[in-house]
């Protein structure tokens, strides 16, 4: 299958590996990868914000990168939800509704794609050690994405799923909302960051590296470091 | 029950402030995560009797989708009903015309003492300040109800009003203002109220009440407790005054035999509660008991502004439940005062920029990390977290902030224009050599941010760069 890659801004400035480890992942399972260079920022900031006119800008810069692309896969939950649920939404009545929706229905997470696109739940990865997931909650709930990362972990070799409480709730990052109300987003990142040190797990796995970078650096700055890997990095080991 | 809005500091910065000091209140935190791990168990528990819960919340969204679609007929039906048995319906277009209403009731009755029921409609008209100031005590059977009363708050959580207090506070509180002897034991407390109470059932001649639920087919008011205090006050003073909001119609008897379970576990985690009384008027020939007269307060308060906006109509759904409030982690870290307004949590946020005006409580659909699970527990599948991006959307339209206007201005040229923006990486990485003298620091530019989290780095080569130098 011919997959384009949908790295959102943040992972390919702050993250690239891990859009280098997902395209090695499907690689490996036989399939042609590219990355439409145009592609920038799905134009969240702007649509949660409320800004809806520019966010359309900005989104409708990715419809004419993605023009022309079979099957995109986002390496994010949240951007892929944007896409996938709300660009719909914001083109709706606009000229480029039809494109917005053509491209929404050609969109998935990583973890999706692999386990109900590709139908596969082992990708004959190794990554010996506890890990705890966490659910992004665009991934969780816009997406309905409980179980794929799941089921893809469970055949990760040397790898043990310890699940934190109340795994569910939200860590507190939010996008914007983390520094327009730090002090909310601080206490929430509190809560969710006890509930994965409780686990006694040695690293920390999601698939959104949005909440990585909230959760990982909480926990650095507590003086409790521990390691976070995208769900990619974690099944491109062999 | 303090006034609200009118004088003080504007609701967004009485908001942050009390967020601030709340978010590091780790003894409230404690509180409120414990007080909340007894409902989920019992919540999940109760949730299993159900056939199906899904299946449940289709339907009870499809019977409020009904209902509220139809409000015009459902209320007309209502009050037709209810006034052929004797009672007197007041149509309310706003707080002001209720309050008038239940005053003009209380002096042409010669009324001396009123006792109260649980109701948040009469906190949204704030009926109490205004019963005092016309020099009517008032008095609130409620146990939780009572005990903010007594301590002169607003009602913390729209179900559980003092879920903010542990015994010890409620035994001090009683010891201070009623003389009882301290105790740690919830029952002794309860009888410390209760005893309080019954004195005050006997004296009253008039009792107010909430509604849960209007039956339009059979026009009834259905309301639901555990404390059976609302039965008190509903049947020994003579004249009974119920509040309700226009949205609270179900169309016929036999949808209660969903609702009533399911307010209750989403609620409260019970299967049903303790009571469930239907009032049907005031007293008819041949009865013994119930009031002689019988006052329905229909209240309207901005709700058909609501519902005349289609996309977010179904935040009429609404049986307050509380449901959301639960299992939103905004709510449990900066607790239900910080709201400043008589709904707390999702629905609140939701609801008060229509019924108190956008650009003053815009800040309630911006405080939320949109994570929806408040949309998930809503038992009447209310679309929450995306009314909250609605009312953002509609405040930025409406009254856009210039900074934020200029900011995505920049923020779209630069998105547009891919080799800038790769560009913008690249002066990213030589930009972030210098972000250690200030880090932390007043002049730190991402201070919202690494005042509790570390700097996340710009990597050396971005995707782009690493992707292009693998092709070749």
């Amino acid at each position: 299958m011919k997959i384009s890659l949908f790295v959102p801004c943040f992972v390919d400035a702050i993250f690239p590996d891990v859009g280098m480890a997902a395209a090695g992942v499907l690689e490996r399972l036989g399939h042609t990868v590219d990355f439409p260079e145009k592609q920038t920022c799905c134009g969240q900031p702007p649509f949660n914000t409320g800004m809806w006119d520019p966010a359309r800008e900005v989104a409708r810069h990715q419809l004419r990168a993605f023009d022309g692309v079979e099957t995109l896969v986002s390496l994010s939950g949240s951007c892929g939800a944007m896409i996938k649920v709300f660009y719909p939404q914001l083109f709706a009545g606009d000229r480029d509704e039809k494109s917005a929706c053509d491209l929404a229905s050609r969109t998935h997470e990583f973890s999706d794609f692999l386990v109900n696109i590709l139908k596969v739940e082992d990708v004959g990865a190794r990554f010996p050690g506890r890990a705890t997931f966490h659910d992004g909650c665009h991934g969780l709930r816009e997406l309905g994405l409980k179980t794929p990362p799941r089921k893809l972990l469970a055949n990760v070799r040397g790898l043990e799923l310890i699940e934190m409480k109340e795994a569910e709730t939200c860590c507190g990052f939010g996008g914007m909302f983390s520094v327009k109300f730090p002090m909310i987003s601080t206490a929430m990142g509190e809560v969710k960051c006890d509930s994965l040190i409780e686990t006694g797990a040695d690293f920390l796995v999601s698939n959104d590296s949005s909440c990585l970078m909230h959760i990982g650096g909480m926990l650095e700055k507590q003086g409790r470091p521990r390691k976070c890997y995208h769900l990619a990095e974690i099944l491109a080991a062999t | 029950m303090s006034a609200t809005a009118s004088q003080g500091p504007p609701p967004s910065s009485a908001f942050r402030a009390s967020a601030r000091r709340f978010t590091r209140d780790l003894r409230h935190r404690g509180l409120i995560q414990k007080a909340l791990s007894g409902y989920y168990t019992k919540r999940d528990e109760n949730k299993s009797r159900f056939q199906s819960w899904q299946g449940a919340r289709d339907l009870a969204a499809e019977i409020k989708f009904e209902a509220v679609n139809h409000l015009d007929r459902h209320l007309e039906e209502f009050a037709s009903r209810i006034e052929s048995r004797g009672a007197k319906v007041h149509w309310c277009p706003d707080a002001e015309a209720a309050r008038s209403a239940i005053l003009a009731i209380a002096r042409e009755n010669n009324v001396r003492s009123i006792i109260k029921s649980k109701s948040m409609t009469s906190e949204e008209i704030h009926l109490n300040d205004a019963l005092e100031s016309a020099g009517y005590g008032v008095f609130e059977s409620d146990l939780g109800e009572y005990i903010v009363q007594l301590r002169h708050e607003a009602p913390y959580h729209l179900v559980f009003p003092a879920m903010h207090l542990t015994r010890g506070e409620i035994s001090d509180l009683f010891q201070k203002e009623l003389g009882s002897e301290p105790t740690d034991s919830p029952e002794e407390l309860t009888m410390i109220a209760r005893r309080v109470m019954r004195k005050k059932f006997c004296e009253a001649d008039m009792g107010i009440s909430g509604a849960n639920f209007g039956v339009a087919s059979t026009g009834m008011i259905s309301i639901t407790e555990n404390e059976g205090n609302a039965r008190l006050t509903t049947a020994l003073p003579r004249i009974h005054v119920a509040i309700m909001g226009i949205e609270k119609i179900v169309p016929r008897m036999s949808d209660l035999a969903l609702f009533l379970p399911m307010l209750a576990t989403a609620g409260a985690g019970q299967a049903l509660t303790c009571y469930n009384t239907l009032f049907a008027g005031p007293r008819q020939p041949g009865e013994t008991d119930g009031p002689e007269q019988f006052h329905v307060i229909l209240l309207d308060n901005r709700r058909t502004a609501l519902l005349a906006d289609p996309e977010q109509r179904d935040a009429l759904h609404c049986i307050r439940c509380g449901a959301c409030l639960n299992v939103c982690p905004i709510f449990k870290n900066v607790g239900g005062h910080s709201y400043g307004t008589t709904y707390q949590g999702p629905i609140g946020s939701v609801i008060t920029p229509h019924l108190r005006g956008l650009q003053s409580w815009k800040h309630l659909s911006g405080a939320s990390s949109l994570c929806g699970a408040c949309t998930e527990a809503c038992p009447v599948k209310i679309d929450l977290h995306h009314h909250l991006l609605q009312n953002r959307r509609n405040a930025a339209a409406q009254k856009p902030l210039w900074y934020e206007r200029l900011a995505f201005a920049g923020f779209q040229f630069l998105m547009r224009n891919p080799a800038l923006y790769a560009l913008s990486l690249k002066l990213g990485r030589l930009g972030q050599i210098f972000h250690p003298l200030v880090n932390g620091s007043p002049l730190d530019p991402a201070r919202a941010w690494t005042s509790s989290r570390s700097l996340p780095k710009l990597a050396p080569r971005s995707f782009r760069e690493k992707w292009k130098a693998r092709a070749k």
